[in-house]
């Protein structure tokens, strides 16, 4: 180069020119590590700082073209890796790395992001619990914040429809990532209760790496959620990921099978209450039945004149059993039914296969218990009818008083029923509906069969 | 809302099996009693099934509006 060979005199500017030239060329892609030191972030967008280790300081510049792409916040003394390219500032005469990237060293940019977002919407106070609102107990319309081709709606509808749950159920499709998947989330989230179209909602995709999950790390994510007056169950990825979408939520699923299993789990809590009372409802007033028929039955047993009494108590029964039936078959037993056919699917799929069983035992016996007291009340109803019957056939005075007679020996008292029991001679009395007399056997006509 | 009146009716049910046993009501005031507990058992369940089951997708239209569509998963 003749700038060394000859006496030319060089203008600053020139030189500096020249300087650029060497350095731009020899160092349009370096990567360098080093400490944050005097960051300055003003207003334009552009981000100044040193990088800076125990021997040596750097220069550097991060334009608002590449500051707004970075997902962290650089601060003072985090010691970082800069990718970019070294150039002159020609008025200060200083050399500087102009910067694209930049990552934290050890952990990475996602991480801190992450970490830093967390912290800052904390305190912010956008995950407190005292905004969270509960889920509705039985909620009617369900919202769902998710891709229409992916794995959530699947396995969402997959519960749901497997726990005959009924519930309606929107699907507001969204793109859960790459540019833009964020702001579309939000407003996903925003336009539903604009609308009112749900009473609940479940915000989240299946799983996928860090970055695939990200749209569910961002701010705009976060804000929306923490808006919704709709409460939100936030379901992104497996049980290992938590996202900043997570925190903000009301409840937090690990994944989109369980956030779905969250909306149904306490109407079905409901139901199996309503069950249970109704079961509990039904075999207290049959037991209270069947109490009543035994005393029933001792009461007949100590009866003598059976006449109106029985009459009354038979009315009675009577129209106690068909209220019985009627109050049953009218309500209990259809809705029974229907809540055994509910569980029978259900409890294919519940690991509570025990109770389903001892349900079907109590369910079993209860019908038995039904069927025994009719029959009891029958019986009792039959018997009192054949031992008035008898009681009536028994009585002699009735006998008398169509001219039979009753013959005793006086010897010893004993009724004569037949000849053979007499001699000649033998004394007896004769008791007729009014009055007796005494006679003697003349003689006995013995009746041979 | 139907909410409340599912609360109450579940309050009322409950009180209503546990009035019936503890035993201490007449032959014909269980008799009311159970009958108004089916009552209330038959409302309950109703209204945990009321709502009715469907997928629908919300698409948005160019100008802004909502539809409402069946929704049909890919895979099955």
């Amino acid at each position: 180069m003749d700038i060394f060979t000859e006496k030319t005199i060089l203008t600053v500017s020139r030189l500096t020119a020249h300087l650029r030239d060497v350095l731009e060329e020899n160092f349009d892609l370096v990567w360098v590590q080093g400490e944050v030191s005097n960051l300055s972030l003003p207003s334009s967008g552009h981000l100044y700082f040193t990088l800076k280790d125990p021997g040596a300081q750097l220069r550097c510049v991060m334009f608002r073209s590449s500051a707004k792409n970075l997902k962290f916040r650089p601060t003072d003394g985090m010691a970082l890796i800069a990718r970019g390219r070294i150039s002159v500032y020609d008025q200060r005469g200083e050399y500087q790395l102009i910067c694209e990237y930049l990552e934290p060293q050890g952990i990475g940019a996602l991480q801190t992001a992450f970490t830093q977002l967390k912290e800052r919407l904390a305190g912010e106070g956008l995950f407190d619990e005292g905004h969270k609102r509960p889920l509705p107990s039985f909620p009617r319309r369900l919202g769902v914040v998710t891709s229409a081709s992916g794995a959530a709606i699947h396995d969402i509808l997959n519960v749901l429809k497997r726990r005959f749950s009924s519930l309606e159920i929107l699907l507001y499709p969204v793109r859960v990532q790459g540019e833009g998947a964020a702001m579309e989330i939000a407003r996903a989230i925003d336009d539903l209760n604009r609308l009112k179209l749900a009473d609940v909602l479940i915000v989240g995709r299946g799983g996928g790496s860090l970055e695939d999950l990200w749209a569910f790390n961002e701010e705009v994510v976060a804000r929306a959620v923490y808006r919704s007056h709709i409460p939100v169950i936030s379901a992104v990825g497996h049980e290992t990921d938590w996202t900043i979408c997570d925190f903000a939520a009301d409840l937090r699923a690990p994944t989109p099978s369980a956030a779905a299993e969250l909306v149904i789990a306490s109407a079905e809590e409901l139901r199996n209450k309503v069950e249970f009372l109704t079961h509990r409802l039904r075999l207290v007033t049959e037991s209270r039945m069947a109490a009543l028929a035994a005393r029933l039955e001792a009461m007949g047993r100590a009866l003598h004149d059976p006449g109106t009494m029985l009459g009354h108590l038979a009315q009675r029964v009577d129209d106690l059993a068909q209220r019985l039936d009627l109050a049953l078959h009218n309500g209990v037993e259809r809705r029974t039914d229907r809540f055994e056919r509910l569980y029978g699917s259900l409890l294919l799929h519940d690991p509570a296969h025990r109770i389903g069983s001892l349900q079907q035992r109590v369910d079993l016996l209860a019908a038995k218990a039904e069927r025994l007291l009719m029959d009891k009340l029958q019986g009792v109803r039959r018997n009192f009818g054949a031992n008035a019957a008898r009681l009536e056939v028994l009585s002699p005075l009735s006998t008398l008083s169509r001219g039979y007679s009753i013959t005793r020996r006086i010897a010893d008292g004993m009724t004569v029923t037949d000849a053979a029991q007499l001699a000649a001679g033998d004394r007896v009395r004769l008791s007729f509906q009014r009055g007796a007399a005494e006679c003697r056997v003349e003689s006995v006509d013995e009746v041979r069969t | 809302m139907a909410t409340e009146k599912f609360e109450t009716s579940l309050k009322k049910l409950e009180e209503i099996v546990h009035r019936l046993e503890g035993g201490a009501l007449s032959l014909e005031d269980s008799l009311k009693a159970f009958e108004e507990g089916v009552k209330h058992a038959s409302f309950c369940a109703k209204k945990l099934d009321e709502a009715e089951r469907r997928v629908e997708v919300l698409l948005k239209q160019k100008d802004g509006s909502f539809k409402r569509e069946p929704f049909e998963a890919d895979d099955n």
